[in-house]
């Protein structure tokens, strides 16, 4: 989250948020497991709807929740969020009470007239995700004709005078070598670039170890952050800061702490990188609701404890990247008190060659990828159906 | 978002400022978090009086008589400085 501090006695203030908050900075809300595309490194698996997935009034509530709260803005996500079918109502609902909203969107269901509805209210991000300058890049992860329908999309905002939208790029090995010209593309539309950090999680535990970047491109792409503080993150890079200065932001682990994860049938989740049941605090239909589970679950209970830095805890490093991702460890079969996969001194390489001679490595669930009839999953990325642009 | 030296240099303290009205607080333990629906930045006020200062910018002629009336006179530079990050965040705005 792009944060920046005014102090004047300096106060530990990372402490603070270690020890966790009466209510999250911020929440990242997965409106449906429904998408239209079948992205190789989906998160959260994404493909098919859930029949449990939570009514509209339901999801009005915990906008009362989050109002209550206190909850600035939420990111919101899915699936593709635009396929649920109160998406406008509910968002509507939601900025009116002001909380803001930030959401990801494949861009393939926003056509020039929905693009001019998105224009027209306040308190509302949206987020293109693309994974590449180019179609050729972007649509072996995306699926075949994901470019040109996420680029359709830049153009309808671009023509409904939005403003600044945001280009939303999972960082890969083949991409990086395109962030320059992902960069340019942002400039062309006055739009602003956010990178992100790919996580082995959801269907990214089977094809994290082809698209995460190189030892060399992450030290590269640290440096161009470093010049480039206007590029957001997401917080979402802070196991680079070893390398020298932190990079914007908060620089540390907020699972449970300042952040989480609702999932689009209620379940509440430590953050959206880790959609297993490790790592699962409760329900929003539970007694309680979402504010019960924020405060009272055992699992954030126990994360807003002082962590153990176990085999990091004699490296120089260990204040400046806290040992990485939660999640990023637990998908590739590493000791969630151990060096992160890609810790930059080489140490998560060694853990994950033990892990491979071990041959423990994690298996992807399928969760709501989409299956055929013998249930076998649908191999992706599969071709997307475009529609025609300003048909809404 | 580091803020420049030409922008810390600019704050007027002689001038009337106020919480930016597209600014919502949130108390904390440590102070507040401090959200700007306008220019969509998250901003922690990391101390109480900074807290009450920003709160009650707007009742005091200019920032200076807020600052002597709610800030012990030796921390007073301190928070000036404060106080003209966050007009660069835009957290306080001229009134």
């Amino acid at each position: 989250m792009p944060a920046e501090t005014s102090t004047v006695a300096p106060l530990p203030l990372k402490e603070q948020f270690t020890r966790g908050l009466d209510a999250p900075i911020c929440l990242t809300w997965e409106l449906t497991y429904a998408c239209n595309l079948a992205c190789v490194h989906c998160l959260s698996s994404s493909g098919r709807h859930d029949p449990r997935e939570l009514s509209p009034a339901e999801a009005r509530r915990i906008v009362d929740d989050l109002v209550d709260m206190r909850v600035f803005y939420v990111n919101v996500g899915g699936g593709e969020p635009m396929l649920r079918p109160d998406f406008f109502d509910l968002v509507s609902y939601a900025v009116e009470r002001r909380v803001g909203v930030k959401f990801s969107t494949n861009g393939t269901r926003l056509t020039a007239a929905r693009a001019q509805t998105l224009a027209a209210l306040d308190y509302l991000d949206v987020q293109i995700s693309i994974d590449g300058a180019t179609a050729v890049t972007n649509d072996a992860v995306r699926g075949a004709g994901s470019f040109d329908a996420a680029r359709q999309a830049m153009d309808n905002l671009a023509a409904a005078g939005f403003g600044p939208f945001k280009i939303s790029v999972v960082v890969t090995r083949q991409n990086v070598e395109e962030i320059d010209a992902l960069a340019a593309m942002a400039d062309s539309y006055g739009a602003q670039l956010r990178l992100t950090r790919l996580r082995p999680s959801g269907r990214g535990v089977d094809t994290w170890e082809a698209l995460h970047p190189t030892a060399e491109q992450q030290r590269r792409l640290y440096h161009w952050l470093v010049e480039r503080p206007g590029v957001l993150t997401g917080d979402s890079f802070f196991h680079l800061s070893a390398l020298g200065q932190p990079l914007e932001g908060l620089n540390l682990c907020g699972a449970g702490r300042v952040v989480c994860l609702i999932d689009p049938v209620g379940d509440v989740y430590a953050c959206p990188f880790v959609i297993d049941r490790q790592f699962l605090a409760g329900n929003v239909r539970d007694r309680g609701g979402f504010p019960g589970v924020w405060r009272e679950s055992p699992l954030f209970t126990s994360l807003r404890e002082p962590q153990s830095a176990g085999a990091c805890a004699s490296c120089g490093s260990f204040d400046a990247c806290r040992g990485g991702c939660m999640a990023a460890k637990f998908f590739t079969g590493l000791p969630l008190d151990g060096p992160d996969p890609e810790c930059v001194h080489g140490h998560g390489e060694e853990a994950l060659a033990a892990v491979a001679a071990r041959g423990d490595r994690p298996r992807a669930a399928l969760g709501h990828s989409k299956v055929r009839p013998d249930g076998t999953p649908v191999p992706v990325p599969t071709p997307v159906r475009l529609r025609p642009a300003g048909r809404a | 978002m580091s803020v420049t030296d030409a922008a810390t240099d600019a704050f007027a303290s002689g001038r009337a400022w106020r919480l930016h009205p597209q600014v919502a607080l949130r108390d904390e333990a440590f102070g507040a978090l401090a959200y700007h629906y306008g220019n969509r930045r998250l901003v922690f006020l990391k101390s109480r009086t900074l807290v009450d200062v920003v709160s009650a910018l707007h009742e005091y002629p200019s920032a200076d008589d807020a600052l002597d009336a709610l800030v012990p006179e030796a921390q007073r530079p301190a928070y000036c400085q404060a106080l003209s990050r966050l007009a660069a965040s835009e957290v306080i705005d001229a009134r």
